[in-house]
């Protein structure tokens, strides 16, 4: 089901609108994005699929502020980050927005517990309170007991669980997972997308993830397809199954 | 069972918090301990270069007072201040690489952090720190080098007369002065790698490297 909780807030968390992004690319101007409009509900579990070099990965990083649009505007809870100033972004990308990795990113020189206060520390929350924060989301993802171990000492999975409970830490609006089962094996990946719904059905975060992995769209509330810098189309996973269900169909 | 504790209307977009220096030394410190060898390579590059100004200024001080009005000493004099100028400018720049190295390689931790909610300044402050560290840690002990050095081949030259050839509080504006040198040099020698560091893009963290 797609939740859309509409408490004080507006229902979509994130608009795009109309977004073009062009690349200088030596005399050439490479257009990215032509006019991408979509609109993000709260709540929702959200896959972005295409092929490499469709704009996926462009149109991501302009959800996470991560890169400003050539034209067009993209909203995160009605605020048009096109309008903020550097010291706005960092406290958005802090409070607003979650960030999960392909290559996980832990900061190598932390333990798994550190890692995870960090953007708490980065909000300036007391040491106290991060501490116990930070157990309580480790204790989550089910690391409650491997909280002083360094990323080295953890495995591929263990460590993306680390970062899920660090893109948590501040309560963000959003998660963005950039791949975030692309560096890891079949049953582990399948464990971290589990965690992924789980999360989004618990606490109701909406998560957005750019993806090829086809068990994302198992879970995914809606697809959108990217090819050539445009929407292609949007499904929802009610059609999805119903064509799945089809071709199963046909090959029994 | 949905439970929304965070979502919705949040209230405005503030101007990030600027961190207390304590965070950022913390991190500076973390990060040293954990890449020691490279911090050590680092360090060593200071180090001889304040252990060779030490040593050339300490060999004045030891030697016998020599006639300054003789063109030979001062021609002597200038040289070994070209050798001094020369090295420490030498050392200034390995460091200066190798900090630059130290923000390429850690290009995605540094992408990471922003995307997490650090500031630019934060990074600025995050390598000024480290290296500023390095340069006093380095600089002490490069102070020793030099010194030691000097004593002991005076030691063998002069006996025991050595001991109390040099006063404490010449020795004492000398180890100052080696100290502001070295630690002025790496802070300088830090200034272009903790620029870059800081207009490190946070999308710099989604990097996949083939």
């Amino acid at each position: 089901m797609a939740t859309t909780q509409t408490n004080q807030g507006s229902e979509f968390v994130v608009r795009v609108r109309d977004v073009v992004k062009e690349y200088q690319m030596g005399k050439l101007t490479v257009r990215a994005l032509d006019g991408v409009t979509l609109d993000i509900y709260r709540g929702e579990y959200l896959s972005i699929m295409g092929p490499s070099g469709s704009g996926k990965s462009t149109l991501f990083n302009m959800i996470g502020g991560l890169d400003k649009p050539t034209s067009g505007s993209v909203f995160i809870d009605d605020v048009d980050m096109a309008q903020l100033d550097p010291q706005e972004l960092a406290f958005l990308r802090c409070h607003r927005i979650g960030y999960i990795f392909q290559t996980f990113n832990l900061i190598p020189v932390m333990t798994a517990l550190e890692n995870v206060t960090l953007p708490m520390v980065f909000a300036g929350v007391t040491a106290d309170e991060a501490r116990e924060r930070g157990i309580e989301l480790l204790t989550l993802v089910g690391l409650g007991g491997r909280l002083h171990h360094k990323p080295t000492e953890l495995s591929g999975g263990q460590q993306q669980r680390v970062a899920i409970a660090r893109a948590l830490a501040n309560n963000p609006s959003i998660i963005l997972a950039d791949e975030p089962t692309g560096n890891l094996d079949l049953k582990t990946g399948k464990e971290i997308i589990e965690l992924l719904k789980k999360l989004n059905k618990e606490r109701g975060v909406t998560i957005i993830s750019a993806t090829h992995d086809l068990k994302m769209l198992d879970i995914s509330d809606r697809i959108v397809w990217i090819r050539d810098g445009k929407i292609e189309r949007v499904e929802l996973r009610s059609e999805l199954e119903l064509k799945v269900g089809e071709v199963e169909g046909e090959a029994g | 069972m949905s439970t929304v504790q965070h979502a919705t209307g949040k209230g405005a977009i503030r101007k990030q918090v600027q961190l207390p220096l304590s965070v950022a030394f913390r991190i500076a410190l973390l990060n040293i301990r954990v890449r020691f060898l490279r911090a050590l390579i680092t360090a060593a590059g200071i180090m001889l270069g304040i252990a060779f100004f030490t040593a050339v200024r300490a060999a004045a001080l030891y030697a016998p007072p020599l006639d300054p009005n003789d063109p030979a000493t001062i021609e002597a004099a200038t040289r070994q201040t070209w050798l001094v100028v020369m090295s420490l400018l030498m050392s200034t720049v390995g460091i200066s690489n190798s900090m630059l190295m130290a923000v390429t390689e850690r290009y995605k931790e540094i992408g990471t952090m922003k995307c997490l909610g650090a500031l630019d300044s934060f990074i600025v402050k995050l390598f000024f720190l480290e290296s500023g560290l390095l340069g006093v840690v380095a600089s002490f002990i490069g102070f020793f080098v030099g010194w030691g050095l000097v004593f002991l081949i005076n030691l063998f030259r002069q006996g025991s007369a050595v001991f109390s050839a040099v006063s404490l509080g010449a020795l004492g504006w000398l180890l100052l002065q080696a100290m502001a040198i070295g630690v002025l040099l790496t802070v300088v020698a830090t200034i272009l790698p903790a620029i870059r560091a800081a207009k490190m893009p946070p999308a710099a963290a989604l990097r996949v490297e083939v």
